[in-house]
């Protein structure tokens, strides 16, 4: 008996990401709530610009590609021409949280009845380690060799604390890859949002605190314990918003 | 069966193009053209479309990106500074070879402008409306009817050859009202969409839509490829009309607004025995190079008619190759070009006898 | 029987499985390559494995398949 393996909802194609990105992980866990659920005939995705701008090739859903930051538009569009269809985006920090602030913003306060995933991993992966809108205080990249410094380059942008002051957003909740305990959890929170979906609830977005091994300048399993060690106290896990539970 | 109403363009342009099967208009309001949105969001909601105010023109042709990848019919409408903001979905449009209309009711430029008619977006609209090598479809009203029948078209011909069309009235034309008919019967055609993302029902590959090609000899065949649909567009589409060109020595070039007003221009002058006719280009991509091209062998001399600091002068040059002088003759800002402006244009360049 | 299938050519060799392991069972190839050109996973003794699926839920490429002897399958996937 299988236990465990390679979810239907991904296809054969070896994805590009470095050795021990967690995007491998998380992209496994939306495709396993997609089988789960029984809606990859019925699934289009929207892949977004950066590290994961190629998961078009890794789901095998119907899957659409939209310009930097535009993916909650692009949804949008998908979503209320085919209301039957399960409509879902990829999206990482910078396309989420920088560029494509507003269309995030107003496809929450919508409450746009579409699945977002936020892999957030505090640095622009795709370009090679500029700083996110979500690189943690005092952060070195590329554009803050220096250590972001609040005072001159801002402060982090916690997504789900944002958007959980709009009454739109259904579910948010924050989670972490960093251990397979959290993994599990993980799986769980994607799953629910596109559940919620498949059951009209409504907005549901999903940030997964995520690793960039290569950018961060670490081993993949020292960067699974800078994220637990400087990220998660940063970004605290949990639900910030669950209609479904407050009913 | 049709029926004549009095309309304003722009409500003209929204009637036609719920008559032509569309049922998702996502758009953002600005002056002059936000009659459009304000007649969607009445009517939408009444037959089972849908109207969406977006938070931007980026977001909202995004969205027109959104719906063209479930291959329904959609449309956007801007004026020019919000076009310019779609400039970037309009590439991505044209990238991923999605069918989509496009309205742009020009007001006066650059920067935020006024909100007076303006046709100085030609460049844009018919060259630069995005980054990369691609072409839209550029279908230019110059009377109401013209804005519901060609909006009709915008969107069988965006089908018909699977990339953006763009409607590209002026201020006047938008606010203008007229009686109009509309037929019951402009609906869609048919047109087959096997790449559209509608989820695969795990009985298909699944279908991908996306411009990102990281292998340069893949995108240069891409490139290539699509300028061989965009050859056809230029063999098969172009439309214009001729307006007093049997015998004209003088040739008028002018679109939209402009156009009107050259033929009272011209009425008035043939009154004072000046040979004078028009090219009005109704396509100004693909351009009527053409006829203006054939009329070079006959006339003495060409106008320029236009809404801004000369545009389109730049196309009728190239399609007449500059054998004879082209002069320009144009208001901008806002300000429209009269009659009695146009006129004296046409006697002074009738004085000049076509030299340079 | 708990049995973990490890496909050497897909590993990137991250050695986030190995990390993870509580029975210290999986260790990177010392000596050989893929054809990735990457240390791979290896299990080095499947008889200490308890089915705990930890490796399988770290590992980002997929790599992983286990299954278990069916007479021993308690119901769970």
């Amino acid at each position: 008996m299988v236990v465990f393996k390679k979810p239907h909802a991904l296809t054969d194609v070896p994805m590009h990401y470095c050795p021990g990105c967690t995007h491998g992980i998380i992209h496994r866990l939306v495709a396993e709530a997609i089988d789960e659920l029984g809606i990859e005939g019925r699934t289009v995705g929207v892949a977004s610009v950066g590290c994961s701008v190629m998961s078009y090739d890794y789901f095998n859903c119907d899957m659409v590609e939209a310009a930097h930051g535009r993916a909650p538009a692009v949804a949008t569009g998908l979503k209320r021409s085919m209301p039957e269809n399960i409509i879902f985006t990829y999206q990482g920090d910078g396309d989420l949280a920088a560029i494509g602030t507003a269309e995030t913003v107003h496809a929450a306060s919508r409450g746009e009845n579409i699945t977002v995933i936020f892999v957030n991993n505090a640095i622009y992966g795709m370009t090679g380690g500029q700083m996110a809108p979500t690189s943690l205080p005092g952060q070195i990249t590329q554009t803050t060799p220096y250590g972001r410094d609040v005072t001159k380059q801002g402060y982090p942008v916690k997504v789900c604390e944002l958007l959980s002051g709009l009454d739109g957003p259904t579910y948010l909740e924050r989670v972490s890859v960093d251990t397979p305990q959290a993994v599990k959890k993980a799986k769980k929170a994607i799953t629910k949002a596109f559940r919620n979906q498949v059951e009209g609830k409504g907005f549901s977005l999903v940030e997964v605190l995520s690793t960039c091994p290569t950018n961060w300048g670490l081993t993949p399993v020292e960067s699974l314990k800078w994220c637990r060690e400087n990220m998660i106290p940063y970004y605290p896990l949990g639900v910030y918003r669950d209609k479904g539970a407050e009913k | 069966m049709s029926e004549k109403v009095l309309m304003k363009g722009n409500e003209a342009i929204a009637e036609a193009a719920i008559r032509s099967g569309c049922r998702y208009y996502l758009g953002y309001p600005i002056t002059p053209q936000t009659e459009i949105a304000a007649y969607m969001a009445k009517r939408m909601p009444k037959i089972g479309g849908t109207f969406l105010q977006a938070e931007s023109e980026i977001s909202a042709i995004n969205m027109v990106y959104g719906v063209a990848c479930s291959g329904k019919r959609c449309m956007t409408s801007s004026s020019s500074p919000g076009i310019s903001l779609k400039c970037e979905g309009l590439s991505y449009l044209a990238a991923c070879d999605l069918p989509s209309v496009i309205v742009n009711v020009q007001r006066g430029g650059p920067g935020l402008g006024g909100i007076q008619p303006s046709q100085s977006d030609y460049f844009q609209a018919t060259k630069g409306s995005g980054h990369g090598d691609f072409r839209m479809i550029v279908l230019a009203p110059s009377s109401v009817q013209e804005m519901a029948d060609l909006t009709s078209l915008a969107f069988d011909l965006a089908d018909k050859h699977r990339m953006p069309s763009m409607i590209l009235a002026d201020g006047t034309i938008g606010q203008m009202m007229e009686p109009v008919e509309l037929s019951d019967t402009m609906h869609e055609t048919h047109y087959e969409k096997p790449w559209a993302c509608t989820g695969t029902n795990l009985k298909r590959e699944h279908n991908i839509i996306n411009s990102l090609i990281l292998k340069p000899e893949i995108l240069e065949q891409l490139n290539i490829e699509r300028y061989k649909k965009y050859e056809v567009v230029e063999k098969e589409e172009v439309r214009y009309e001729e307006f007093m060109m049997d015998d004209a020595e003088i040739c008028i070039v002018a679109f939209g607004i402009a156009s009107r007003v050259s033929k009272s221009a011209i009425v008035e002058a043939r009154k004072q025995g000046i040979k004078v006719g028009l090219i009005r280009p109704i396509t100004l991509w693909p351009f009527p190079s053409e006829p203006i091209k054939a009329a070079a062998d006959k006339v003495k001399s060409f106008i320029s008619v236009e809404l801004s600091m000369g545009q389109l002068i730049y196309d009728v040059q190239l399609a007449e190759e500059c054998r004879k002088p082209v002069y320009l003759c144009s208001r901008v800002g806002g300000m429209i070009v009269s009659p009695d402006y146009v006129l004296n244009k046409i006697v002074e360049v009738n004085n000049l006898g076509g030299e340079n | 029987m708990p049995n973990v299938i490890i496909d050497p050519n897909s590993c990137k060799g991250c050695g986030l499985c190995v990390s993870v392991c509580p029975k210290k069972i999986i260790k990177m190839s010392e000596d050989k390559i893929n054809k990735k050109g990457m240390h791979y996973a290896v299990m080095t003794d499947s008889q200490k494995c308890i089915g705990c699926t930890f490796c399988a839920l770290m590992c980002p490429d997929c790599v992983i398949t286990i299954t278990k002897d069916d007479e021993e399958s308690d119901g769970h996937v």
